[in-house]
C-alpha cells in the first residue's frame, strides 16, 4: 500500500517536472543551466520509481514463499491423513505436481498480480486529485471515463466466464486425448490403426480451434472496451486542453501536466488487465489445493456424521486434526487382549466400477488363529482390508470388536489413531523410506532396540541384510523381495493384538514364502494373535486355521 | 537456442498469418506513439493560439490514433491466437507422425507415464513460442525502428539514447533476468527435488504410515525440507526484482536524455519549440511499447528446454527399417520360421535375446517360458516388427513360398502376426470402442463374441451400459484382470492367423488364468498360437507343439514333442 502510493506521488511529480522543464524551455527561452534543478529533480524521481518497481516485487516474492510453504504443508498434511485417493482412485502424481511445481503459479499471482491490483486502487484516485488542482474538465473526463473501465471487465468478464471456463476444460480435454493416443501408440500400431489416428488428431484440434475462435471474438472484447476507453478518453483530454490552451484559457505548464499524468491514471488498469492471465493460473492452482481439500472434508462429513459427529460445517484445519485423532471424539479402544474381529456383512459400492466388491462379507478372526481371504482380483480383498484398517467407510455392515468380557464395539466409532496401536498391517507395496534397514524396520515401534529389529529380520528370513544397510529413493538398494518382507518384519516387531498381511509372499521363491509363513503363523500362535491374511497361493492358504472366500456384485441400476 | 529455431521453422506455412498479426499489433502500438507525439504537439503548437483551423488536422489524427489503437489490438490479438493455434494443430501432426514410427522400440524410456506426459505437454506448451514470444518480439521490432527513426529526424542524440535504451531493455535485461532466474532455481533446486522426492514417498506409504502411527514423524521430515526451500525462495527474492528496476532506469534514462538534447537542440537551433515536447514525451510511448518483452523473455529457458527434449525425439533414427520395395505376401494358411536370431538393445550390451531355431507349421502352438529379463518380449516385439534383430531371420512360411519378414512391409506383418501385449494400453473410451479399434468394420454380434471368448460377456451384461460403458483415463475404471482380459478380446476380433500372446494370465489368479487359456486356445482353433508366460503350470500341458524355454541370456532348450 505505501508503495502504491510512493509510485502514485512520483508519478505526479515526474509529470509537474517534465511540464516544467519543456514549457520553460519552450515558452520561457531557459536553457539547460536555468533548469539544473529541476533536470536533477527529475533524475531522481525517474531512478525512484524503477526502485520502487523493484522494491514491489522483492517484498510480494517474499510474502508468497512464505504463503507457498504454509499451503504446501496444509495439503501435504491434509493428504497423508484424510488419505482422498483411496476412495477416488485419483493419482498421488497429481497432489505431487501440486505441491511442487503447481504453487509456483502463485508466484506470478503474489508477484504480479497483486501488487497491480493495489496500483490500480491507489494510482487513478492521487492523479484525479493532483488532475483536480489543475484542470476541471479534463479531471471530468478522466474521473467518468476511469469507472468504465472496471464496469467492462465485470459486465464482459461475468458473460465470458462460463465460456471461458468450458474453454479451459476443452483444452485440458484435448491434451488427454492426444496424451492416451501417444500413449496408446504400441497398441494402435499393432491393430494398423496409428495412420488414422493422425488425420483424426488434426481435425479434433482444428474443430477446437474454430470454437475456441468464437469464444475469444468475445472474450478480447473486454481488454478491446479497456483499451478504447484508456486511449480515446486521453485523445479528448488532449484535444480540450488543446482547444483551452488556443483560448489562452490555461498556461502551456498545466496543459502539458495534464496531457502527461492522464495515461497514467489507466495505466495501472490496463497493466491489470495484462497480468489477468498470471491471476487466473495462480487461482487455478490455489483452486486445486482447496478442491482436494474440501472434497475429502465433504466425503469425511458424509461418512463419519452417521457414527461420530455431525461433521458438516466444520472447517477444513479441525477435520483435518479429527481425522488424526488429536480432538477426542472417536470412542476408546477396549481392552483388545483375547478380543475377536468380526466382519459382518460388510459391503463396499464402487464407484464407476458398478460392483459392490466386497458384497456382504462375513468372518471371524479369533486370538492365535490366521484366518485367510481368498477370491479373484478385482473381488474387493483389498477395499475389505481397508474398512478393517478404517481408512474407508462400509456402505453397510460392519467390523466390530468382540472382547473377552463380552462387549462388542464397531471399528469406525473409535477413536482411529488409537484403534492404529492395537493393529498392524503389511500393505501389498509396503513403505521404504530413504535411511537404514533398521530405521525402516522401527516405523512402527521407534524404540525396538537394534537386537530386536535383528530378530524380526532374521524371523522372515532377510538374515543377509545388514542392518545398517542404506535404502535410497524410490526403495533402491533392496529387491521388490526383500522390500515386502521388511513390510512383514516391521508389522511383527509392532507387535499388535491384529496383524493383516495383503499378499505378503507374492513375487518370493519358495524357500523365502515358506520361511515368511512360518514367522506369521508362529505370531499367531505363541503370541495368541489374531491374523488376518489375504492369499492366492496353495503355501500361504495352507498356514491358514480356515480360508473364506468372498464375493462381489454388480450394483442394482438405481 | 538453435532446438528453438528449429521448431520456430516448423511453424514456416504459417508465416503469412502471423505476419497479419505483426501487422495489427504494429499498428496498434504505432496508434499509441502516435497519440502520444500528434498530442504534445497539438498542446505545445496551441500554446502559441494560432487559429483553430491550423490544430484541425492534429485534432483528427489525435482522435484517430485514440480510436485505431483499441480496434488493432484487437485485431492483433485474434490473429494472433488463431495463428498459434494452427501451430498448436501443425506441432502436434509433426510429433505424432515422428513418434508413430518410434513407437514403441525407439520409446523404451518413455514407459513411465510420467515422461511422456511430460512430451505431450512440451508440444502443447510449445505454442506459446509464438504468441508470447515471436509474435510480441516482432511487433516491438517494427514498431521501434520506425520510432527511433522518426526522433532521429528531429533530435539524433535523443535517438541514440532512445534505441540504445530500448536495446538494453529488450535485449541486455531479458539476458539479465534469465541468467538470475537460472542462478536462483539453481539454488532452489536442490530444496525443490528433494521435497518432491520426499513427497512421492510419504503419500505413496501415506496408508501404511497412518495405521503404522508413523505419519507425524515423516510430515516433520517434510516441514524441515519444505523450510528450506521457502528460505532458499526468499534469498532468490531480492534478483527476481532487478529485471523491473533495470528497464525502469533505461526508460528514465531514455526520457531525461531526451529532454537535455531537445532542450540542447532547441537553444541551438535545430528543432523549433513545437517539437522539443515532442522529442520529450516519445520516449514514455516508446518504452510502453516493450515493456511485454521482459515477462515474455522469461519463458524462453523453459521453451528451449520443451524444444530440446522434443526434437531430442523425434531426431532419433527409425528403430526398424521398411524396405523399399516391400514383398508381396505369400499365400495362407502361414507357419514360422526362426534362423540363429539374436537381438540387443544397443550394439554394446549382450545379448537380450538367444532364440533356439524354432519351426511352426500352421496351426501349431508354441509355448515359451523363461524367467523376467530372458528375452521373451523382445522375442514378440521381433515378431512384429517393433524391433530389428541383430542377426538371424524370422520367416513367413505360406503355402507357396517363404519370405523373411524384413523384406515386408511392417504393417503387412502386423496383419498377419497379431500381438497382445504385457501392458496393452486401454483408452479413456467405451468398451465397444476399444475393442473394435481392432477392426473398425466389426458389427456388435462379432465383438460381443469376441468378449465372450474373454470371458468378459457375463460382466458386460450385468453393466448397465453394456458395450457404451466408459473405461475412464487408461482403464482407470475396470480391474487389472478385466483390462488383461479387455486386451485379449480385442486380438481375437483382430483375427489374424498368427497371434502371439505375451503373458496373458497376468493380475489373474490360478482358476481364472487356467479356464481363460483354455478359453484363448479353443478360440484360436486353427490359427499359429504363439503363448508366452513365466508361469507354465497354468497353462496345461497337452496342446503345446513346441516349447521353448529361455534362459537369462541364452537359450536353454527348444524341444519338439
Amino acid at each position: 500500500m505505501a508503495l502504491g502510493l510512493a509510485t502514485a506521488v512520483l508519478a505526479v511529480a515526474q509529470a509537474w517536472l517534465l511540464a516544467t522543464a519543456i514549457s520553460s524551455a519552450f515558452m520561457g527561452g531557459a536553457d539547460l543551466s536555468n533548469l539544473r534543478t529541476t533536470l536533477a529533480a527529475l533524475a531522481v524521481v525517474l531512478a525512484a520509481r524503477a526502485g520502487i518497481a523493484w522494491a514491489q516485487e522483492w517484498v510480494a516474492r517474499r510474502c508468497s514463499a512464505s504463503i507457498k510453504s504454509s499451503l504446501r504443508m496444509h495439503l501435504l498434511r491434509h493428504v497423508a491423513t484424510n488419505l482422498p485417493g483411496l476412495e477416488s482412485g485419483r493419482a498421488s502424481g497429481e497432489v505431487v505436481a501440486l505441491a511442487t511445481r503447481g504453487l509456483d503459479a502463485l508466484d506470478a499471482y503474489f508477484g504480479r498480480y497483486l501488487p497491480q491490483v493495489v496500483l490500480a486502487v491507489v494510482v487513478p484516485v492521487v492523479v484525479v486529485a493532483c488532475l483536480a488542482t489543475a484542470d476541471l474538465v479534463a479531471t471530468l473526463t478522466v474521473a467518468l471515463t476511469l469507472p468504465l473501465i472496471p464496469f467492462f471487465m465485470a459486465l464482459i468478464g461475468s458473460a465470458t466466464v462460463s465460456l471461458r471456463k468450458r474453454r479451459w476444460e476443452a483444452l485440458a480435454r484435448l491434451s488427454g486425448h492426444f496424451l492416451d493416443v501417444v500413449a496408446g501408440l504400441p497398441t494402435l500400431r499393432v491393430f494398423g490403426r496409428s495412420g488414422a489416428q493422425l488425420e483424426r488428431l488434426e481435425r479434433v484440434t482444428d474443430e477446437y480451434r474454430r470454437e475456441n475462435m468464437a469464444t475469444l471474438r468475445v472474450a478480447f472484447l473486454s481488454a478491446f472496451a479497456l483499451e478504447l476507453a484508456a486511449t480515446l478518453s486521453v485523445a479528448m483530454v488532449a484535444v480540450g486542453v488543446g482547444l483551452r490552451l488556443v483560448d489562452g484559457l490555461m498556461p502551456l505548464q498545466t496543459g502539458l501536466f495534464v496531457l502527461i499524468l492522464a495515461p497514467e491514471a489507466y495505466l495501472p488498469l490496463r497493466q491489470l488487465g495484462a497480468s489477468y492471465h498470471a491471476s487466473e493460473e495462480g487461482l487455478t492452482a490455489a483452486g486445486r489445493v482447496f478442491a482436494i481439500i474440501e472434497v475429502t472434508d465433504a466425503s469425511e462429513s458424509r461418512g463419519r456424521s452417521r457414527h461420530r459427529r455431525g461433521g458438516r460445517g466444520v472447517p477444513a484445519p479441525v477435520l483435518v486434526a479429527a481425522a488424526s485423532g488429536r480432538v477426542s471424539g472417536g470412542g476408546a479402544v477396549p481392552e483388545m487382549a483375547g478380543a475377536e474381529v468380526r466382519i459382518e456383512g460388510v459391503t463396499v459400492k464402487q464407484p464407476g466400477r458398478g460392483l459392490e466388491a466386497p458384497f456382504e462379507a462375513s468372518l471371524v478372526v479369533k486370538p492365535g488363529q490366521v484366518v485367510a481371504i481368498a477370491g479373484p482380483s478385482g473381488i474387493g480383498k483389498s477395499t475389505l482390508i481397508d474398512v478393517v484398517l478404517g481408512l474407508r467407510t462400509a456402505d453397510s455392515g460392519s467390523v466390530r470388536i468382540a472382547t473377552a468380557d463380552g462387549r462388542s464395539v464397531a471399528v469406525e466409532s473409535l477413536d482411529r489413531e488409537a484403534w492404529h496401536r492395537h493393529v498392524a498391517w503389511v500393505p501389498q507395496h509396503p513403505y521404504c523410506f530413504p535411511g537404514t534397514v533398521a530405521d525402516n524396520v522401527r516405523l512402527a515401534a521407534p524404540d525396538a532396540t537394534d537386537a530386536a529389529v535383528r530378530d524380526a529380520m532374521d524371523a522372515v528370513g532377510l538374515d543377509d541384510l545388514e542392518v545398517g544397510a542404506r535404502i535410497g529413493e524410490g526403495g533402491s538398494g533392496i529387491s521388490s523381495g526383500q522390500r515386502r518382507r521388511i513390510g512383514v518384519a516391521r508389522a511383527l516387531i509392532k507387535d499388535a493384538e491384529v496383524l493383516i498381511l495383503d499378499e505378503p509372499t507374492a513375487g518370493l521363491d519358495a524357500a523365502s514364502e515358506a520361511t515368511v509363513l512360518a514367522a506369521v503363523a508362529d505370531f499367531a500362535r505363541s503370541r495368541n494373535r489374531a491374523v488376518l491374511l489375504v492369499a492366492h497361493r496353495p503355501a500361504a492358504l495352507a498356514i491358514a486355521d480356515c480360508v473364506v472366500s468372498i464375493n462381489a456384485r454388480s450394483a442394482v441400476p438405481a | 537456442m538453435t532446438a528453438l529455431w528449429r521448431v520456430a521453422l516448423m511453424g514456416r506455412p504459417l508465416f503469412g498469418r502471423m505476419a497479419l498479426a505483426v501487422l495489427a499489433g504494429v499498428a496498434a502500438a504505432g496508434a499509441a506513439i502516435g497519440l502520444t507525439a500528434t498530442s504534445a504537439w497539438l498542446i505545445s503548437r496551441a500554446a502559441e493560439r494560432p487559429p483553430v483551423l491550423y490544430l484541425m488536422v492534429a485534432i483528427t489524427a489525435v482522435r484517430a490514433f485514440g480510436i485505431s489503437r483499441g480496434v488493432f489490438r484487437y485485431a492483433e490479438r485474434l490473429a494472433s491466437h488463431d495463428a498459434a493455434f494452427r501451430v498448436l494443430s501443425r506441432l502436434r501432426g509433426r510429433a505424432y507422425a515422428r513418434l508413430e514410427r518410434l513407437a514403441p522400440a525407439g520409446l523404451a524410456e518413455f514407459r513411465s507415464g510420467d515422461l511422456l506426459a511430460r512430451l505431450v505437454e512440451d508440444v502443447d506448451g510449445l505454442a506459446d513460442l509464438w504468441l508470447r514470444v515471436l509474435i510480441p518480439y516482432s511487433i516491438a521490432l517494427v514498431t521501434v525502428t520506425v520510432a527511433v527513426a522518426a526522433v532521429w529526424l528531429l533530435v539524433p542524440a535523443a535517438a541514440i539514447a532512445l534505441g540504445a535504451s530500448l536495446l538494453f531493455v529488450a535485449v541486455v535485461v531479458p539476458i539479465f533476468t534469465i541468467r538470475v532466474a537460472h542462478r536462483g532455481e539453481r539454488h532452489i533446486a536442490g530444496a525443490r527435488g528433494e521435497l518432491a522426492a520426499a513427497t512421492v514417498e510419504v503419500l505413496a506409504g501415506a496408508p501404511e504410515l497412518l495405521v503404522a502411527g508413523a505419519t507425524e514423524a515423516r510430515l516433520a521430515d517434510l516441514a524441515a525440507i519444505d523450510r528450506r526451500l521457502a528460505a532458499a525462495e526468499s534469498q532468490t527474492a531480492a534478483g527476481s526484482g532487478l529485471g523491473a528496476l533495470l528497464s525502469g532506469l533505461a526508460g528514465g534514462a531514455a526520457i531525461w536524455v531526451g529532454l537535455l538534447a531537445g532542450i540542447a537542440a532547441l537553444r541551438g537551433g535545430s528543432i523549433e519549440g513545437v517539437a522539443l515536447a515532442v522529442v520529450a514525451l516519445t520516449p514514455i510511448a516508446v518504452h510502453e511499447a516493450v515493456t511485454g518483452l521482459v515477462p515474455a523473455s522469461q519463458h524462453l529457458p523453459g521453451l528451449a528446454a520443451m524444444a530440446g527434449r522434443l526434437l531430442d525425439i523425434t531426431s532419433r533414427p527409425d528403430p526398424v527399417a521398411e524396405p523399399v520395395v516391400p514383398a508381396p505376401l505369400p499365400a495362407g494358411p502361414y507357419g514360422l520360421r526362426c534362423r540363429g536370431l539374436r537381438a540387443r538393445y544397443c550394439p554394446e550390451d549382450p545379448d537380450a535375446l538367444v532364440m533356439p531355431d524354432i519351426e511352426l507349421r500352421p496351426g501349431e502352438r508354441l509355448l515359451m517360458t523363461g524367467p523376467s529379463g530372458s528375452g521373451k518380449s523382445t522375442f514378440a516385439a521381433i515378431l512384429v516388427r517393433f524391433l530389428e534383430p541383430s542377426a538371424g531371420t524370422v520367416e513367413l512360411v505360406g503355402s507357396d513360398r517363404s519370405v523373411d519378414i524384413r523384406s515386408l512391409s511392417g504393417d503387412d506383418v502386423r496383419r498377419l502376426i497379431c500381438l497382445c501385449a504385457q501392458d496393452p494400453h486401454i483408452f479413456d473410451t467405451s468398451i465397444g470402442e476399444n475393442v473394435r479399434l481392432a477392426r473398425p468394420g466389426a458389427t456388435d454380434a462379432e465383438l460381443l463374441a469376441a468378449l465372450s471368448a474373454a470371458q468378459l460377456d457375463g460382466w458386460i451384461e450385468s453393466l448397465p451400459d453394456g458395450l457404451a460403458t466408459m473405461v475412464g483415463e487408461h482403464g482407470a475404471r475396470l480391474s487389472g484382470g478385466q483390462r488383461q482380459r479387455l486386451s485379449l478380446a480385442r486380438a481375437l476380433l483382430a483375427g489374424a492367423p498368427v497371434i502371439v500372446f505375451d503373458e496373458p494370465t497376468e493380475h489373474l489368479d490360478e482358476g481364472m488364468a487356467g479356464s481363460l487359456v483354455a478359453d484363448l486356445l479353443s478360440a484360436t482353433a486353427g490359427r499359429t498360437v504363439i503363448m508366452i508366460t513365466h508361469r507354465p503350470e497354468l497353462v496345461g500341458s497337452t496342446t503345446w507343439a513346441t516349447r521353448v524355454e529361455l534362459g537369462a541370456g541364452q537359450a536353454i532348450e527348444a524341444a519338439s514333442l
